[in-house]
């Protein structure tokens, strides 16, 4: 017995030993992003590293929102970020409940369909996308170009099928005899039951708007409608380029996510687990 | 209330057929129970007289009206579920009202019937926990509840007890057998546990690869089984069927001698035509052994195992290699003895061809 947990003691310590290292290089960066945000200019370009924070954030955030107007740039991406996971969550569960409970010839051949687009990159995908939203449709530089066409999304819909593909058939074969509609059966069961993969599927989707960059870059110049990523991105061009400001940007960026993963991490990681194995 | 009539009700699932041809007769207010090994279409039989399947070939009627095309809803049945089938995010007083709301059902009578439900079963108490809050015996009460409520004409289960435990499943099946009495609903309940069925059937419904093998009264279809398979199936512990070969025909009947003993020799009244030397299953029951001389014919068995449950005692025995079991009432005491005579009386024999037809 005493072996036993003595035995088990040592393999977490040797884990641990392993994944700390990983740990740090994956964090460092993050650290000094935050260190390079608390100094101005010439203290990021001196030649001696310095690893502890400064205090010059608030003048570098100054700069950047006389640069770019940063805060309304967060703005809009919180509500693209927010619409977008919103009404993907929407389409992506009620695509994914078709595809699980109605059986209809071709099924099969488009859920195969939708595997197939996941294996696709975007870079593949970017300029056709482009072209047919700004040329063919003209809807350059207006929140729907932003908004819509990433909003349909393989990973989603394939995620809550799968989720609706393992509850119990005989729950909702119960709600049939009872007569309670479909789209009823849909709201009121699967849904509330679907609502652990709902709330991974809205991280990740929510994360995917935040981080978007190059979609937003493409379709989207006009400086009122600029995401914060999309925002940063114009700094670099400029003749004098402030990087503490862009640095105090990119934290300013970062930490609500981290923040929210931190808190969130449970029930993300059991979420997935769920929809993955389940 | 409302009887069910089924005319050769065939299923397929694509190419494959599950149900060939089922026609059955239910009266109102009976209750129906469907027997059968695993797999052999009770499901899909129950499932197509809700509704949740569709029928291939033949009609359903259900109270004289042809349901083929009707939703499972305007049925007039409800339905209990092997795995009850509880909505799990609300508590089971939501569960039991959740259909009728749906269906715009006035608020008042809603609440009246889910009291009525909940009065019948006696589960007032547990009716704000949600079913991941109930043990199985509970969650299945909630569920019969939830049937009571729509108020059918036909209550449909399907294996309700088979996820409890031996001795719920006893109380339970004595509930359900009283709720049958209070309400006096036709009730179709599909079970591969035969005792289930003996216990609980006004009229059993005994299937075999989706067929129906015989339909009758408990005690008809002991007495009097088809065939071999109904006779294996009905009855605890299970007929014994022991190899023998015809040696001829006679003013009474035909005589027969067990493969495992020429020398035990049994003559039966049958009526059909048989071939001497034709081999057949000579059938009888653990139960009607009697002893040795008091039978038509004695025959000695070796005894692996004895069990004494005190009212009664199972010996589990073999004679050159075909097992048999033998109920000894009387024994408390199985003896130190490794072999046991006993005695065979032929008008509590059956006999089956090799087909496993009854021959008498
Ligand atoms: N949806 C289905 N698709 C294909 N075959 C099915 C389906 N449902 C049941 N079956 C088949 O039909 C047969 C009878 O099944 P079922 O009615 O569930 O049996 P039971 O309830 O008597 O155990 C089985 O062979 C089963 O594999
Ligand atoms: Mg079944």
């Amino acid at each position: 017995m005493k072996s036993k947990s003595r035995t088990l003691m040592m393999q977490r310590l040797a884990l641990h030993a392993a994944l700390t290292p990983l740990a740090i290089i994956w964090l460092f960066p993050l650290w000094m992003m935050f260190v390079f945000s608390t100094m101005p200019d010439y203290g990021i370009f001196s030649p001696d590293i310095v690893l502890w924070p400064s205090t010059n954030f608030v003048e570098n955030f100054k700069n950047l929102q006389a640069d770019t107007n940063f805060l309304r740039a967060m703005f809009i991406s919180i509500t693209v970020a927010v619409i977008y996971t919103v009404l993907s969550v929407m389409l992506t569960s009620m695509a994914g409940w078709a595809l699980a409970r109605y059986r209809f010839a071709g099924r099969s051949m488009v859920i195969a369909i939708i595997l197939g687009t996941i294996t696709l990159p975007f870079a593949v995908v970017v300029i056709p996308q482009f072209i047919m939203v700004a040329r063919e449709f003209k809807l350059a530089n207006t929140w729907v170009a932003l908004i819509v066409p990433p909003l349909f999304n393989s990973l989603g819909v394939l995620f809550m099928r799968q989720s609706f593909s393992m509850m119990p058939t005989e729950l909702f074969d119960a709600a049939r005899v009872e007569g309670v509609k479909e789209w009823r059966i849909f709201l009121h069961i699967a849904l509330p039951l679907a609502r652990p993969t709902m709330a991974a599927l809205s991280i990740i989707l929510f994360l995917a708007s935040w981080n978007n960059y190059l979609w937003p870059l493409l379709i989207n110049s006009r400086p009122g409608m600029m995401t914060a990523p999309v925002a940063l991105g114009t700094l670099i061009g400029l003749t004098k380029v402030s990087w503490g400001g862009i640095m105090a940007g990119a934290v300013l960026l970062t930490a609500p996510i981290l923040f929210v993963f931190i808190f969130l991490q449970r029930h993300f990681i059991s979420g997935i687990a769920a929809g993955a194995i389940k | 209330m409302a009887g069910l009539t089924l005319t050769n009700v065939i299923k397929r699932f694509g190419a494959y057929e599950v149900v060939h041809g089922a026609n059955l007769e239910i009266a109102d207010g009976e209750f129906v129970v469907f027997v059968g090994p695993s797999g052999c279409g009770k499901s899909t039989l129950l499932r197509m007289i809700a509704g949740l399947e569709d029928v291939s070939e033949g009609t359903i009627e259900i109270g004289g009206i042809a349901v083929n095309d009707v939703e499972p809803s305007e049925r007039r049945i409800a339905m209990v579920f092997q795995s009850y089938a509880l909505y799990p995010h609300m508590t089971v007083r939501r569960n039991l009202s959740f259909g009728l709301q749906m269906n715009g059902n006035p608020k008042e009578d809603t609440e009246r019937r889910v009291a009525h439900a909940a009065n019948i079963l006696q589960i007032n108490e547990l009716m704000d926990r949600r079913p991941g809050q109930l043990s199985g015996g509970q969650r299945q009460r909630f569920a019969i509840g939830r049937a009571i409520v729509r108020e059918p004409q036909v209550f449909l289960f399907d294996e309700p007890l088979s996820n409890l435990d031996a001795e719920l499943r006893v109380q339970m099946r004595v509930e359900i057998s009283r709720l049958h009495k209070q309400l006096g609903t036709t009730m179709i309940y599909v079970t591969h546990d035969q005792t289930e069925a003996m216990t609980l059937a006004d009229k059993i419904v005994v299937l075999r690869a989706g067929r129906i093998e015989q339909v009758g009264a408990p005690l008809e279809l002991y007495d009097n089984p088809a065939n071999q398979f109904v006779a294996g199936f009905v009855g605890s512990p299970k007929m014994n069927f022991l190899k023998a070969r015809i040696e001829g025909k006679g003013a009474s009947g035909v005589t027969v001698s067990l493969r495992a003993d020429p020398r035990v020799k049994l003559t039966l009244p049958v009526s059909s035509a048989v071939a001497a030397g034709s081999q057949v299953m000579l059938g009888v029951r653990p139960e009607h052994f009697v002893n040795a001389g008091a039978g038509d014919t004695d025959l000695t068995v070796r005894i692996d195992v004895a069990e004494h449950l005190g009212h009664t005692s199972y010996v589990y025995a073999t004679i050159s290699d075909e097992p048999l079991i033998i109920e000894r009432p009387e024994s408390r005491h199985g003896g130190d003895s490794d072999s046991l005579t006993i005695g065979l009386s032929a008008a509590r024999c059956f006999l089956f061809d090799a087909e496993g037809s009854r021959l008498r």
